[in-house]
């Protein structure tokens, strides 16, 4: 009985999936919008990536609603697993990496830090971004509780990054709202497009949620770890 | 060429996540999950969406991988 009804079930989700799917037109040509966002992005915010000019510049105020997603939804992990009971002299006997792994996450941990510092500060002129660059960061910080099991790294510098990136977007986009009237208005100069010093305050923010995503990532794989 | 390498993509994408559902052993299961967010981070790449492709490697195949383990750690590596 249970076989039969989902098998059912299957083929009621691949009917619906294939006729939403079949709607969609897939011969490259481009809507109204987006053939405004390719034609106008570069001119009116001065990026040279267009999804980025999307993220942050059209679509602003959208990302300061994800950013906050994360922010919530890492709070609440460490407040699930803030039990209270620290075991700090650590009753289980941790068995250590080997050297092989301890040599190679010490080789790995500083250029893959660095790769995720360029993908987030050159968000405006290649791909990538603020999220990407926090999540390749995250993962070198994995790395290091992979090498060294049993380390504690410090989370206070983490969570005071954390705020400040989340600080520095909103008050950009308050001085927006200052000057221009409207929330994330970007009030700095274009620039000349493809330079590292373009698109306004379109790399402020993004360098801003590098930091905070990064240290928000690394903050929850922190409290699973603190807690196995 | 390409038609050919995207088929194989696409094959080894299904077998894994095929896997990752059959296996008994939990570990490997996760790896398998794993396998599938690196095939469709280099499908997204060919796509031309190197922005998600990015995303879809380090938070797919690198942290949620980090999570899974650390769960794994904590329970037991066998299904029973």
């Amino acid at each position: 009985m249970r076989i039969i009804v989902s098998i059912f079930l299957l083929v009621v989700i691949v009917l619906g999936i294939t006729l939403a799917l079949i709607a969609i037109p897939f011969d490259g040509s481009i809507g109204q919008v987006g053939g405004h966002y390719i034609e106008n992005g570069i001119k009116e915010t001065g990026a040279t990536n267009i999804v980025t000019s999307v993220v942050l510049e059209y679509r602003g105020f959208d990302t300061l609603g994800e950013v906050t997603i994360l922010f919530i939804a890492a709070i609440g992990l460490g407040a699930v697993l803030a039990t209270g009971t620290k075991n700090k002299n650590g009753s289980k006997n941790i068995t250590p990496a080997s050297l092989i792994v301890y040599t190679g996450c010490r080789f790995l941990f500083p250029l893959i830090i660095l790769f995720g510092f360029y993908v987030f500060v050159h968000g405006h002129l290649s791909p990538g971004g603020g999220f990407q660059g926090g999540a390749v960061i995250a993962s070198a910080f994995v790395l290091i509780y992979m090498a060294r099991r049993g380390r504690k790294l410090s989370m206070v510098p983490a969570k005071v990054m954390e705020s400040l990136g989340g600080l520095v977007f909103v008050l950009v986009g308050l001085i927006g709202l200052a000057i221009g009237g409207q929330f994330l208005y970007n009030f700095l100069p274009l620039g000349v497009p493809n330079t590292l010093l373009s698109a306004g305050i379109i790399p402020i923010i993004y360098i801003a949620i590098g930091f905070k995503v990064g240290s928000e990532l690394t903050g929850v794989i922190d409290n699973l770890i603190e807690e196995s | 060429m390409i038609i050919f390498i995207v088929s194989l993509l696409v094959i080894l994408m299904l077998v894994a996540a095929v896997s990752a559902i059959v296996l008994k052993d939990l570990l490997g299961a996760v790896i398998a999950s794993c396998m599938v967010s690196l095939i469709a981070a280099i499908l997204f790449y060919m796509l031309q969406a190197p922005d998600v492709a990015m995303a879809e490697a380090a938070i797919g195949a690198a942290l949620s991988t980090a999570v899974f383990v650390i769960a794994i750690i904590r329970t037991k590596r066998h299904e029973e």
